[in-house]
């Protein structure tokens, strides 16, 4: 096993130099650069400023300066944010990120999976239709639509929680936005697990089990859960690379210090090296947690095993 | 001092005393952003000059009404042609570690923000500074530079030539001073909260990145007996709703900015907060006059700007308070008057008959229509006004493209020429006409449609040597007739400050600058 974890960890190496790679020339094909906004900068403040961060170099040395730098560890200073460097932003926004994203993926768990098993067992019921009725609703209507809504019920209207802010991630805080991230996860979580269970449901060994004479919940408990939960889990591996690096629409509606906002801001302000930043991060966990779903699986599902 | 405030209760939990903290008076303003630097000469947003202007303080300050009173320099004298400033620097002026602000400090500050490895991208606000321009492009030694120490309490400043706003110029952060001897020690860091020194009504205590920047009143500060506050948190909140939204929560006292689209319900559900008044700022379309643009002929500028219906755009597309504008230099700058299109009082139809005839003589018509493209950079608000001018200009027979993209690449495109019709907008660097019409000046790099009439430049040329106020505003009145005349760009409406404030609050006054340093902030008891 720490053989096979040990290749793995390898084989990720070349697979971010490409992402990497790929990524940093894209960015410098989009039109228009840092320091281009509404007021033109005298162009002896723009060449500066030009020189100060190697913007003045051909692309293709920018891009060894870069690589040159990463391989020591150091992602380079943001253009916008000047006070900070970008592995401080990342090491300031991640653990916000990272909390919010845990909560709103284990509540979507604890939600999402018991629906999906009453939903599969009910099959064609009316608890079934409903179940699957508001699934359908959660992912259907996007986060930005229910995140204004919970804020406007629960914070102006009842004053029952704050309206936004985080507070060092108090409770009172942390509600709404777990609350508006995991309803979609919720939703998709409850219909994966209701179509896979009721797969695993129709399959021999459930059907031998049940000829043993297992009771109902020992076959479901016992032998039915665990494979159908594979696909859950390998969705969850994307998933919650996803969530855990932060939403921009709920980190900006309510205004949530994560890492979520850089990634589409830092496009926006053409941010080069946050942009690359939060690339070489969002590439980093993907892969960890790609792996980590695949060495669940092998707890999970007797017939896949990591041999050395 | 009713309203719950957000320091009480963690500074409960941390002292265990109920009495003092509860005094306090705590201002939560939500700002429009993460400030990119809290170092003066790093920044250049109007949201980091919020928090910026409350913690230093220049040679001459805002007072609530923005006019200009003295700040570190108690008074000055300007020689009899306008180029050499002396000013007296008070005798109280400390930094908030106790060391005295010294005429060397401003020294220090300009040279550094002049120093190109500063890469300050608004150091050439300081350019009327003799030297300046050539110190920053290393073509003259940093001690050239026209700012002296003549003495700790006298400093010297000598300009390129006489500039009448330069003073209140020197209420802007570029011209703050900074603590040398901070500076020195901690290099770049100086500005993190752990090191920093500063001069002005409070100093900052704690700065969390995305979060909140906290500012205690500073004791060191010279009126700090009539700075009511205790204390200032500052919210970055870029999402206009979101600040609606805790505004109303209460959970804010001022929001720095509000949805345009909610104006009507704030109008009507806490009227007493709306805050919305003139603002140094103009949204008009630039035309492009290169050759092989059908709008480098005067004649189709003239008819296209006939035919915008500008009181429908600010009355019933935005309808969030916005004045029509006839005129490119805002109207309440100061000491100005300025010209206006010959046909603002003309009525619509006698409007749209003469733009008709114009696009004839042009040689446009059915079967020649103008095919146009206007660009505009991304924005609901920009993409509404842009759609109504569309419809507008289809009277006329003209065809209009339009294209949208970022901000990053509209400007890029349209300084490369690369548009016929491109929305753009100017906000005043200081209160001054000179600061909006030299856009229009030839070569210069904001002249995004490269209008260019020598005898624009030669108005604008004698009114910059010329130091009497009411001559110079004359000419450039001038100037600006010309350029209306000669419709180089086309302007569409005066942009307003939006801001909710509480009730509760004093010492708020409205200001074309839309400044209002927290010092005059407090609570009605």
């Amino acid at each position: 096993m720490p053989g096979y974890i040990l290749k793995r960890l390898l084989q990720a190496i070349p697979t971010l130099w490409i992402v990497i790679t790929l990524s940093f020339f894209l960015m410098h094909l989009a039109p228009g650069g840092p320091f281009d906004g509404e007021r033109q900068l005298p162009p002896e403040i723009e060449a500066n400023l030009l020189a100060t961060y190697h913007l003045d170099e051909p692309v293709w040395k920018q891009y060894l300066i870069y690589m040159g730098n990463l391989l020591q560890g150091d992602l380079g200073p943001s253009f916008k944010y000047k006070d900070f460097s970008v592995t401080e932003l990342v090491a300031q926004g991640f653990p916000v990120s990272l909390e919010l994203g845990l909560w709103a993926i284990g509540l979507a768990l604890l939600i999402g999976l018991p629906l999906g098993v009453i939903a599969a067992l009910k099959r064609n019921s009316t608890v079934d239709y409903l179940v699957m009725g508001a699934a359908l609703a959660g992912v259907a209507i996007p986060n930005f639509v229910i995140a204004p809504l919970l804020a406007l019920v629960f914070g102006v209207f009842l004053a029952w929680l704050p309206v936004g802010g985080w507070n060092d991630g108090q409770w009172q805080n942390l509600v709404l936005p777990v609350v508006a991230l995991s309803i979609q996860q919720i939703a998709y979580i409850a219909r994966m697990m209701r179509a896979s269970m009721i797969e695993v449901l129709g399959s021999h060994f459930i059907r031998t089990a049940r000829a043993k004479g297992l009771t109902e919940a020992e076959v479901i408990w016992r032998h039915a859960l665990r494979p159908a939960m594979l696909p859950v889990v390998s969705y969850l591996g994307p998933a919650v690379a996803g969530i855990i690096t932060g939403s921009v629409v709920i980190e900006q509606i309510f205004g949530i210090p994560g890492i979520g906002r850089y990634f589409v801001q830092a496009a926006l302000n053409r941010d080069y090296t946050l942009v690359m930043g939060t690339v070489v991060f969002y590439g980093a966990l993907i892969v960890l947690l790609n792996l980590l779903v695949d060495l669940t699986y092998s707890a999970l599902d007797p017939q896949i095993r990591h041999d050395d | 001092m009713s309203k719950p405030r957000l320091a009480v209760g963690s500074l409960l939990l941390a002292t265990g005393l109920a009495a003092s903290p509860l005094q306090a008076d705590t201002l939560r303003l939500a700002i429009m952003g993460e400030p990119a630097s809290l170092d003066p000469h790093k920044i250049s947003g109007t949201w980091e000059n919020d928090v910026v202007g409350d913690l230093f303080e220049g040679l001459v300050t805002e007072a609530a009404d923005g006019d200009r009173i003295p700040g570190v320099a108690e008074s000055w004298e300007v020689s009899e042609d306008g180029t050499v400033y002396t000013f007296s620097l008070r005798d109280d002026a400390e930094w908030s570690d106790g060391t005295p602000v010294t005429a060397d400090d401003f020294v220090f500050a300009f040279r550094r923000i002049l120093d190109p490895a500063t890469a300050a991208s608004y150091a050439y606000l300081l350019y009327p500074v003799k030297n300046a321009e050539a110190v920053y492009a290393g073509e003259a030694d940093s001690d050239t530079l026209g700012i002296e120490a003549l003495d700790e309490r006298t400093l010297r400043i000598t300009l390129e030539r006489s500039t009448p706003y330069f003073l209140d110029q020197l209420a802007h952060y570029t011209a703050y001073p900074v603590p040398k001897h901070v500076v020195e020690q901690y290099g770049d860091d100086w500005s993190r909260p752990e090191h920093m020194v500063s001069n002005g009504a409070f100093m900052l205590e704690d700065w969390q990145s995305q979060t909140r920047i906290e500012a205690v009143r500073n004791p060191h500060f010279h009126d700090a007996e009539d700075v009511a506050l205790d204390e200032v948190v500052y919210f970055p909140i870029e999402e206009r709703n979101t600040a609606l939204n805790r505004f109303r929560a209460g959970e804010i006292d001022i929001a720095r900015e509000f949805p345009t689209q909610q104006y009507d319900w704030l109008q009507d559900n806490l009227p007493e907060a709306v805050q919305v008044a003139p603002y140094l700022g103009i949204y008009y379309y630039a035309f492009n006059t290169r050759d092989g643009h059908a709008t480098s002929d005067p004649r189709v500028r003239e008819a296209l700007s006939l035919a915008v219906r500008r009181e429908v755009i600010t009355g019933r597309i935005l309808g969030t308070g916005e004045e029509p504008a006839y005129h490119f230099v805002p109207p309440d700058v100061a000491h100005y008057d300025g010209a206006e299109l010959d046909f603002a009082d003309l009525d619509q139809q006698a409007r749209l008959e003469r733009a008709r005839q114009l696009m004839q003589e042009a040689g446009y018509g059915p079967d020649n229509p103008l095919e146009l493209q206007l660009r505009y950079n991304t924005s609901e608000d920009h993409r509404k006004v842009a759609i109504a001018v569309a419809a507008m200009w289809k009277p006329l027979g003209v065809e209009v493209e339009l294209y949208n993209s970022e901000v990053a690449v509209h400007y890029a495109d349209i300084r490369q020429g690369d548009f016929d019709v491109a929305r753009a907008g100017w906000i005043g660097d200081y209160n001054d006409a000179q600061n909006f019409l030299s856009l229009l000046e030839g070569g210069v790099a904001n002249n995004y449609g490269a209008y260019a009439n020598p005898a624009f430049d030669e108005l604008m040329d004698r009114a910059a040597g010329t130091q009497d106020l009411d001559a110079r505003a004359e000419l450039m009145a001038e100037a600006e007739r010309l350029a209306l005349d000669d419709h180089a760009v086309l302007p569409i409406y005066d942009y307003v400050s939006r801001n909710l404030v509480s009730p509760t609050l004093t010492g708020w006054e409205p200001n074309i600058e839309d400044i209002h340093r927290s010092r005059w902030i407090g609570f009605d008891d």
